[in-house]
């Protein structure tokens, strides 16, 4: 255990990102000196563990897949126990830009959960079409409930602050549309500040988003139930351990 | 009813509770999930041994035909099973997660600090099993020659 004041930590959650992982790593490295980077393997079955230890990652390795949301939670109990105070979410598939994370440090000064949105004037990221709408949709829901204007619910694109973190490291969700939806609804309740700030997106390395009026809807309405029972929890579920 | 159905009505109720309270002894179901089919067994029990209660029973709710009551009831208890073993599968899967969670970070730090053990305490012969913690950072530097060509990535704990 070196005792070196250690600050700022990079969670990437990985997935099967063996091709991309050790690139985004060293990316990393070399935009945010000083910063520690933990990938979260979550349960891949080809070499992404391998590849980021390579790169220089310390790497947990978790024994199956969990989902975004069990391999960001391992992240924020990784960052608790060893005394971090920002811990900053980047995709492993290179789509989101380490040059961007200082901003959304600096962000953190006056809130507890800072979001990189895709839509609020920087970058080149379109999206078009019912899923769109279904988006739209989503961040006037949760604009509203955490009395700030946000246009990208769905960015993976976050930092967290030691509340965020000390919140999340017991109560992240693990289900589908859990790690971006329900987390903001659960911060909300908690209290936590949120605020979004601009920042460029990268276009996927695989898939595209679909435009399928079908899929819209359906995302749309797991979303919305998402929502609704993220809401309707009891105020206990949420309670930060620690503080009164 | 013939004394035949009767008997068979009986029995089946019987080996319904007699297989959940064999189940209970051997420790391989909990009191909290025997608890429904031990009132099914019951319920089957009192309305085999005295039929005219369940047509009692329907009587005084108004549904005309007896039989109606014991399949609402069965489907009843049925239902309030399987919400149960769902929610009990939703903890189950969340302790999981958890528990997954927590060995990714423990495998993590065995990872780290057995490589900080080969990287910095290759060779020192003097640690034994009592010797911890301060032995450890004292006994760092010197004593560099033997143990060389111990294997490296081995725990050292127990020589």
């Amino acid at each position: 255990m070196d005792s070196t004041p250690r600050r700022l930590l990079v969670v990437i959650p990985a997935f099967n990102e063996q091709a991309s992982v050790a690139d985004v790593v060293a990316e990393v490295f070399s935009k945010l000196p000083g910063a520690s980077v933990l990938v979260v393997d979550d349960g891949s079955s080809d070499g992404t563990a391998d590849e980021a230890r390579r790169a220089g990652a310390t790497v947990a390795v978790l024994p199956f897949n969990l989902g975004v949301g069990g391999a960001m939670r391992t992240g924020f109990r990784y960052a608790l126990e060893n005394g971090f105070e920002v811990a900053v979410q980047i995709d492993a598939d290179g789509q989101h830009d380490p040059a961007g994370v200082p901003a959304l440090v600096a962000g953190l000064d006056t809130a507890d959960l800072v979001l990189g949105a895709r839509f609020a004037g920087e970058g080149d990221y379109v999206s078009r079409g019912p899923r769109r709408w279904a988006m739209v949709v989503l961040a006037w829901f949760l604009s509203r409930m955490l009395r700030t204007k946000l246009t990208d619910t769905t960015s993976g694109f976050k930092a967290s602050g030691p509340r965020a973190i000390r919140l999340f490291a017991s109560h992240y969700p693990a289900e589908y549309l859990g790690d971006t939806i329900e987390a903001l609804v659960i911060a909300a309740r908690s209290g936590l500040v949120v605020r979004q700030v601009p920042s460029a997106m990268r276009p996927r390395a695989g898939g595209t988003p679909s435009h399928n009026v079908f899929k819209s809807a359906a995302y749309l309405s797991r979303a919305g139930l998402a929502l609704l029972f993220a809401s309707i929890r009891p105020a206990s579920t949420y309670r930060i351990e620690g503080t009164a | 009813m013939t004394l035949t159905s009767y008997l068979l009505g009986i029995i089946g109720a019987l080996l319904v509770i007699a297989v959940v309270v064999e189940l209970l002894r051997r420790g391989s179901l909990r009191e909290r999930h025997a608890v429904w089919w031990l009132i099914a067994g019951l319920l089957a029990l009192i309305a085999a041994i005295f039929p005219g209660a369940v047509v009692w029973v329907a009587g005084l709710i108004g549904i005309e035909v007896p039989i109606n009551l014991v399949f609402f009831v069965s489907i009843a208890i049925l239902f309030l099973v399987c919400l149960q073993l769902s929610a009990e599968v939703t903890r189950l899967e969340s302790k999981t997660r958890t528990l997954a969670e927590r060995v990714a970070l423990i495998e993590l730090e065995v990872r780290k600090s057995r490589s900080h053990d080969t990287a910095d305490d290759e060779g020192s012969p003097t640690r034994g099993p009592a010797q911890t913690g301060s032995a450890r950072t004292a006994g760092r530097a010197p004593a560099r020659s033997s143990g060389r060509d111990r294997p490296t990535g081995t725990g050292e704990e127990g020589s």
